[in-house]
């Protein structure tokens, strides 16, 4: 089965990374992969996508996804700004960094789940260049709203990435997003 | 698909991939400069030579222009040699790209595929090969990550076979396959090692009357790229497209000889066929849109429709051949292009593709989609969209627009 997942977050937030991370957790269960970043004119705080794909087969698409069957959103004011919901299937589920509960937010009709990461990484004192890091920890939030990779892939993938203590923060942080998310179904 | 050998899969984006080729192939030097999107794979290869994974020299110029210099040199004095460049970078080659192919230098390189300025644009299409597609040089088109990484090692067998002495560009979409992860299986280091073997050199007679390995080499001294006035300098060239033709074997063979060791095949690695047996519409393309293609010739072909695609996985030297017998019998064709040809007839793929038909006592209806230009994505809707066009021009018997804009504002 193809699972398509589009992440929105803003420039320096790290949604290519996310994306990766994502993808590189799903192959170590075995599974077919894509990641693939959409570059505009990078620059901090803009609007950015990124996108995955996990599969059983292999992938042979290599277009944009148009009608994804997750939606992760990194910034919790920019779906105010942006339609975070174009496209996404009618099953589709929502994974949000938000302070809020999912009823607040007024995404009526979708199956919205959020998780105050940006609170996880002040609590953690998890910065990079002064700005609360939400990239990794978001993805323990979504391997629990989604079930589409296990909570220890999703650490290993982060492990992976940064030897030491940055990665063992990283992990801890997608730890405490796999616990405190909320599912609005 | 059998594997004879065993392999290691890894999560690798296509630049990875290129490197990862590389580094287990065994490189005496690469010398490169960097740009978006190609830079990954000098970065990452960089990193095999600080942490000592290879014995590659590496050099780092101070121009694309120098990068190819320098990988011209060192391939003459018989060393296997690598660059990677995309879009300015290989406009900044141009020059050097004819002196290569001209002295026959071997040199393999990745073109991570970026449109070319003005404006300024990173993004993927193929205007910056397409340039170059008369400066000699082998052009492979990968059509994902996989793929990138087979491409690459089997490039160097191709290039340096003594009856081809050509040089190769692998080329893999900017972004779509440079910067997008995706599964590739690795063959161990050892098997490419031997795969690649030592690079061989066709005997010369020197001017002392000796039998000389084809090389730079103090103790045989001989010259390359000399003077050729009007007596000489077109049976150089006749040559050069000679070898092109030699090419078209040794692709297949090595692709064919490697296939058999990775379990991985690419049509007859000159052009891979995607249901044209029975085909009544077909798609011809290069590079990662096949894939997308593919996805909707199987929706297609689900609701009973014969759909079929056709990738050309060489470009250069072109499969004349092959081409006509894989489309003859198709009623229409799409060709897509993911470049212009600025005041020509369409773009040119669709150039080669409907000449090379030319000929057939029964001749499809070809048009031709010009697509992609910038970086802009192509969805599978639109595929779908060109896929309903050729239907069309069928039930009507007729071409009304011979060559279209895909997503184009207009």
């Amino acid at each position: 089965m193809l699972r398509e997942i589009r992440i929105h977050g803003r420039g320096g937030q790290g949604a290519v990374t996310a994306a990766q991370l994502l993808a590189h957790a799903a192959h170590t269960e075995g599974k077919y992969v894509q990641a693939f970043p959409y570059f505009g004119a990078e620059r901090r705080g803009a609007p950015v996508k990124a996108f995955a794909r996990i599969s059983d087969a292999p992938i042979l698409l290599h277009s944009q996804v148009y009608n994804p069957d997750y939606v992760v959103v990194l910034d919790q004011q920019l779906y105010k700004i942006i339609d975070v919901t174009e496209g996404l299937k009618m099953d589709g589920i929502i994974v949000m960094n938000s302070t809020k509960k999912p009823d607040e937010l007024g995404l009526k009709g979708w199956r919205v789940a959020t998780v105050d990461a940006t609170g996880i990484a002040l609590e953690l004192n998890l910065r990079v260049a002064g700005l609360p890091v939400v990239n990794t920890s978001i993805l323990g939030a979504f391997s629990r709203a989604t079930d589409e990779v296990q909570l220890e892939s999703v650490l290993k993938a982060i492990r992976g990435n940064w030897r030491g203590s940055a990665g063992e923060k990283n992990a801890l942080a997608a730890e405490l997003a796999y616990e405190r998310l909320i599912k609005g179904w | 698909m059998m594997k004879s050998v065993e392999q290691k899969t890894l999560a690798l984006n296509g630049n990875e991939a290129v490197a990862y080729a590389v580094k287990q192939s065994d490189v005496d030097v690469v010398a490169a400069y960097p740009i978006t999107p190609q830079t990954i794979i000098v970065e990452r290869f960089s990193e095999y030579v600080a942490n000592g994974e290879v014995e590659t020299a590496f050099v780092c110029t101070e121009s694309e222009h120098s990068a190819l210099t320098a990988c011209l040199a060192a391939s003459l004095t018989g060393a296997r040699t690598f660059t990677a460049s995309a879009s300015a970078g290989l406009a900044l080659m141009h020059e050097m790209l004819f002196v290569t192919s001209g002295c026959r230098a071997p040199v393999v390189m990745a073109i991570a595929n970026r449109a070319l300025s003005a404006p300024i644009n990173i993004h993927g299409d193929q205007s910056d090969t397409m340039a170059q597609r008369d400066s000699g040089w082998i052009q492979i088109y990968a059509e994902n990550a996989q793929e990138v990484y087979d491409s690459i090692i089997q490039a160097f067998r191709i290039a340096e076979h003594p009856d081809v002495l050509l040089p190769a560009m692998v080329c893999l979409d900017g972004f779509q396959l440079s910067h997008s992860v995706e599964n590739v299986n690795v063959l161990p280091d050892e098997v490419v090692k031997k795969f690649v073997g030592v690079r061989q050199y066709p005997m010369v007679l020197t001017h002392e009357g000796k039998m000389v390995p084809l090389k730079l080499d103090p103790e045989n001294p001989m010259t390359m790229g000399p003077l050729a006035f009007p007596n000489y300098y077109f049976e150089f060239k006749r040559q050069q497209e000679e070898a092109m033709k030699v090419a078209l074997r040794v692709i297949r063979e090595v692709h064919d000889e490697y296939a058999k060791i990775s379990g991985r095949s690419y049509g007859d690695g000159l052009l891979d066929s995607y249901f044209l047996e029975d085909a009544e519409i077909a798609i011809v393309c290069l590079g990662s849109t096949a894939g997308t293609v593919k996805t909707v010739v199987d929706e297609l072909r689900a609701e009973g429709i014969k759909a079929g695609l056709l990738r050309m996985r060489t470009f250069r030297p072109l499969p004349v051949d092959g081409i006509k017998k894989v489309l003859g019998h198709v009623k229409a064709v799409a060709v897509m292009d993911k470049s212009m040809s600025f005041g020509g007839f369409g773009g040119a793929v669709f150039h080669e593709v409907r000449h090379a038909l030319y000929d057939l006592d029964k001749k499809p209806f070809v048009v031709n989609y010009i697509y992609g230009l910038g970086g802009r994505d192509t969805s599978p809707m639109q595929i779908r969209g060109i896929y309903n066009d050729l239907q069309e021009i069928l039930a009507k018997g007729r071409v009304e627009t011979p060559v279209k804009y895909v997503g184009l504002r207009e």
